[in-house]
């Protein structure tokens, strides 16, 4: 990946949690565009550093910025106004809503932003095909498989075109096969409307479709490119 | 080959002869399969060739003649580089690997730099037959799963390593004495 402007930056940063310190002074730019797998031993930071980039998690000390927007800097309101607004989730498991059918799900992102629900669910359309879930549209999640979900809840983060895409262990619940859809589809969808994605995983064949990763370990960030001798 | 490295890792901290060589190597890396003694000698017979290692002292009061090896410039140069380089994965990587991180921690380098770079290597190959796979038939397909379950293996044996790193740097040192 060509080494440009970062559209996503995190310099310097710290968090903890009561004693324990999940991030001691974590550094990381994402390129435009990039695939970039988080990968580290369980408990090394991966997670809390994805919160700290997406601005759930505020840090005690260190900056986080998307391109010129400081993040360390906005009230609660502001950091829900741009997670809504410009980045998408997909977590591990137990992201739709149960109560909603598939095509309510994914339209839900749209009416949370203020559209009309017609034009809401005229935009969710199309992802039926996109991401292979024709025919599912009426399901509620409880009558849809593990991967199917998954990619209902994929649709769901992409459908407002967001700039960063944040995914947590994606394919975690999933067995390999549907883990491989899952991420083959997530990969052509983003590259296809540059989505920048930031993938935490702790599994190679997941990091495989990124197109570079980095370590944490003991809550700071590893570059390996820059190990290689 | 990975013999010579381990070698010129177990000299790194001091001179040694031949028959201790030995027993170090075989305490250190090679529970399952000691070195024979031709082995030892024709290894650093090669080393002494390649100019990694000197010999010194051939004289010994009452007793045969011992030769005491020590590493040179270029066998610490040639281990750094051997370090720093990933291995190509290969079903007989396994063994390269270990050797590897002991070699790093008998010369107090961080073992984890290593198996960055190889971690990374082996992503680097993940991505490369992820894309094939994308790209070809179920027979090109099926090729490459088994490739890449290998190479899944490989750096499953990569992070559990990592997670014992503390352990295996006391049990070696422990070795050492």
């Amino acid at each position: 990946m060509k080494e440009g402007r970062p559209l996503l930056r995190a310099s310097g940063v710290h968090k903890s949690f009561g004693e324990v310190q999940a991030l001691r002074g974590a550094d990381l730019a994402v390129q435009p565009g990039e695939i970039l797998a988080i990968m580290g031993p369980s408990g090394s930071g991966k997670s809390t550093l994805l919160h700290c980039l997406a601005g759930i998690l505020v840090p005690e000390k260190g900056e986080v910025w998307l391109e010129d927007t400081k993040l360390n800097d906005l009230s609660e309101e502001a950091r829900t106004k741009l997670r809504r607004e410009q980045y998408g989730f997909v977590f591990q498991f137990g992201q739709l809503v149960p109560e909603l059918t598939a095509l309510e799900n994914i339209a839900l992102s749209l009416l949370l932003a203020g559209q009309k629900r017609s034009e809401a669910f005229a935009a969710s359309e199309p992802w039926f095909d996109q991401l292979d879930i024709r025919g599912l549209e009426n399901r509620r999640a409880g009558e849809i498989s593990g991967g199917q979900a998954q990619r209902v809840a994929l649709a769901r983060a992409l459908v407002l075109k967001p700039k960063v895409l944040f995914a947590d262990e994606p394919t975690g619940s999933l067995d390999t096969l549907a883990g491989e859809k899952v991420m083959e589809l997530l990969t052509k969808a983003t590259k296809d409307q540059q989505t920048t994605v930031v993938l935490v995983t702790h599994d190679a064949r997941v990091a495989a479709y990124a197109d570079r990763e980095v370590i944490v370990r003991d809550g700071v960030v590893t570059n390996v490119e820059g190990r290689t001798k | 080959m990975t013999a010579a490295f381990a070698f010129l890792g177990l000299l790194h901290k001091g001179p040694s002869y031949g028959y201790d060589l030995k027993k170090a190597y075989d305490a250190v890396f090679g529970s399952e399969k000691p070195l024979a003694f031709g082995q030892v000698y024709a290894t650093l017979g090669r080393l002494l060739r390649d100019k990694k290692i000197d010999a010194e002292g051939k004289e010994q009061l009452g007793g045969p003649e011992r030769k005491r090896y020590a590493i040179t410039d270029l066998g610490r140069q040639e281990l750094q580089l051997w370090l720093g380089k990933p291995e190509a994965a290969h079903p007989g990587a396994q063994a390269a690997l270990f050797v590897k991180v002991a070699t790093a921690i008998l010369i107090d380098e961080s073992p984890e730099a290593f198996l960055d770079i190889q971690r990374a290597a082996h992503l680097q190959r993940m991505r490369e037959l992820t894309k094939l796979r994308r790209e070809g038939d179920l027979a090109q397909t099926l090729r490459a799963d088994y490739a890449l379950f290998h190479l899944e293996a490989d750096l499953r044996w990569i992070d559990t390593t990592e997670a014992r790193i503390k352990e295996l740097t006391q049990e070696i040192q422990g070795e050492r004495g």
